[in-house]
């Protein structure tokens, strides 16, 4: 038998953008077990929820995440609604959705960029993040923040965008498809990038759904599911097709984020057109009293925030099952028999976010 | 399978502008709706403490004796909750970033606002 | 509007890994365990999903009660539970990977397990 070595990995290391510890424990260059540690960066959001009433608790649910946090803030606004039985605006459930969508984008592109860096393709990377600042500069124009949005509130969103805005936006993502498209072709065709990654990282249709995978790493071993088949927002109204790819490896997962942010800028136009004009917000009274498990599609994958109130304007419990919290049994399984040199693409290739991980 | 995907991207990079701005002698990107930093017309704030409860950084605290109203710009995330709930509309969103600082403090600001006389009685009060 | 079915079920400590059994059994995956203080007690949700449904079974459990592990059926349920030890203060028996404490590192030993007075100031 092979002696055993135990190497950590992190919680810094040059591709991690956040810090995640990993045990491997080695045979020769063999990765065969792998225990992982967080809580490096435990921020205790959950608890701030007793402090704070439950209408601004949305900024602070935004602030769970960096990357997706429109969406973090939608869904506890969707929870809220739904104890308490508010009727959102159409149009604000659109806006919801055409705001959800780009950040998808925005963190797809993120992801693409990380990721080329993780295989060590600098210029892919920098490329990926120029595109992304387009996305970023809607935000930016639409909501007033780049990265945090703050637009979404209890009972709509607190800003509108007008119809000759949303036209702009777009004839923007005309533009932004035919970049993204030369974005793509480098990542799924080249020959080099493909040696990369494919067969690296599999993890089998039944393991990622026994795991808990969810997102674009169950759907790259397809499974699948997408929350935003549930129909909130305006996702009901609107027809997309969900991206599945079957080989379980890296370049599925790859193949798998590319090809939405195609199905995004569709999602976005369509409801650009079919947005109907009307009020974005309605008026809250009272306080929430009940609970209710809210679920939603994050970039990342199913994202659960479980909201129970007891009639105060304090919330007893916010509880956010962020998606990479549950990708991490599915980690652990790609790295298990994986090549040490391979560890750092294929953590990235789940898309870690610790840091939403942790609250 | 294709070789020297990205080659065409790499040559137009190379013979184009940079995509970055030269900060900071360049002004960095602003939109008329950037959140930048919250100010205040102090002629007109009611000390009513609203923005004080309502924000989530817990970043203002209004003293009523002193008539001051004060904001930790370290804490305050920017979240525009206070703008939107003041009853008086006297706090505004700036477009620009509030400045780098050496050290951590508390800007401080007076409220010069006056109540006004009330009016006899019988006749509710409207405020400007 | 409502957005997916979802129920909850209220069942003992004891009956817990049969139930679960049965959701595997039936092809439900684990979306998520959330731990909650109510009170004095504890409740504990485990949530399954399948075909967008969620099925939840709720145990309510003192703060000594020792809760059984599922990760005999849900190998990746050790990150909920860690998670709910580290932060409720919850013992949970048979664990496949027990990180004993330092899953989440805090300052404050259990800091979930105390409640804070709603609405004080700090
Ligand atoms: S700034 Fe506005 S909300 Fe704050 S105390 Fe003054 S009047 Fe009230
Ligand atoms: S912008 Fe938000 S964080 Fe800043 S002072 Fe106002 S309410 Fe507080």
């Amino acid at each position: 038998m092979t002696k055993q070595i135990v190497v950590p990995f992190g919680p810094q290391h040059p591709v991690l953008p956040e810090p995640i510890h990993l045990d491997l424990v080695l045979e020769d260059e063999r990765v065969v077990d792998v225990i992982p540690s967080i809580g490096y960066i435990h921020r205790g959001f959950e608890k701030l929820v007793e402090k704070r009433e439950f209408t601004e608790y949305t900024y602070v649910a935004e602030r769970t995440c960096g990357i997706c946090s429109f969406i973090h803030g939608m869904t506890y606004c969707v929870g809220i609604e739904q104890i308490m039985k508010i009727d959102v605006p159409e149009r604000a459930q659109y806006l919801r959705t055409i705001w959800s969508e780009y950040s998808r984008l925005h963190s797809h592109l993120l992801w693409l960029g990380l990721f080329a860096d993780s295989f060590g393709f600098e210029n892919l990377f920098m490329n990926a993040w120029r595109i992304r600042e387009r996305v970023l500069d809607v935000f930016e124009q639409t909501t007033g923040g780049r990265v945090i949005q703050g637009s979404c509130k209890i009972g709509g969103v607190r800003r509108d965008i007008t119809n000759e805005k949303l036209d702009e936006m777009a004839k923007g993502l005309d533009v932004l498809d035919r970049e993204m498209q030369e974005l793509t072709n480098v990542f799924l065709h080249d020959a080099t990038v493909k040696h990369r990654l494919r067969n690296v990282g599999i993890i089998s249709r039944n393991d990622a759904y026994m795991t808990g995978a969810v997102g674009p790493t169950a759907r790259g071993s397809g499974v699948a599911i997408d929350m935003r088949k549930l129909g909130y927002g305006a996702y009901g109204k609107l027809n997309f097709q969900m991206v599945t790819d079957s080989c379980g490896d890296c370049y599925s997962r790859c193949l798998v984020r590319s090809k939405e942010l195609f199905a995004s800028t569709d999602l976005i136009r369509q409801a650009i057109k079919k947005i109907p004009d009307g009020p974005v917000d309605v008026k809250v009274t009272g306080a929430p009293d009940g609970e209710y498990f809210t679920r939603a599609e994050q970039p990342r994958g199913e994202l659960v925030h479980y909201i129970k109130g007891n009639g105060t304007k304090f919330l007893v419990r916010s509880r956010i099952r962020t998606p990479t919290l549950t990708n991490i049994p599915p980690l652990i399984k790609m790295l298990q028999g994986c090549e040490l040199a391979d560890v750092p693409v294929i953590v990235l290739s789940i898309d870690p976010c610790i840091s939403c991980t942790e609250r | 399978m294709t070789f020297f995907e990205m080659t065409k991207t790499a040559l137009r990079t190379i013979l184009s502008r940079p995509a970055t701005i030269l900060y900071p002698a360049q002004a960095a990107k602003k939109t008329g709706l950037s959140r930048g930093h919250v100010t205040i017309d102090p002629a007109r704030c009611i000390s009513c403490g609203t923005c004080q409860r309502k924000c989530p950084a817990q970043a203002i605290l209004i003293s009523k004796e002193a008539k001051t109203w004060q904001i930790d710009r370290f804490r305050c995330v920017v979240c525009n909750s206070c703008v939107d709930t003041c009853p008086v509309k006297c706090l505004f969103m700036d477009t620009q970033y509030s400045a780098p600082a050496t050290a951590k403090g508390v800007e401080v600001v007076a409220i010069t606002y006056v109540k006004p006389v009330k009016p006899p009685a019988g006749k509710t009060e409207s405020t400007g | 509007m409502t957005i997916g079915l979802q129920t909850i079920k209220p069942i003992e400590v004891s009956r817990l890994i049969g139930e679960v059994e049965t959701l595997k059994n039936a092809g439900y995956r684990l979306a998520a365990i959330s731990c909650v203080k109510v009170g004095e007690v504890f409740e504990i949700n485990y949530s399954f999903d399948k075909e967008y449904e969620l099925e939840n079974l709720r145990i309510t459990v003192t703060g000594d009660t020792e809760v059984p592990s599922i990760t005999g059926m849900y190998w990746g349920a050790f990150v909920y539970e860690n998670e709910m030890h580290d932060l409720f203060g919850i013992q949970v028996r048979g664990m496949n990977i027990d990180f004993k404490g330092t899953f989440i590192r805090t300052a404050i030993k259990y800091p979930f397990s105390v409640t804070t007075a709603k609405g004080e100031k700090p």
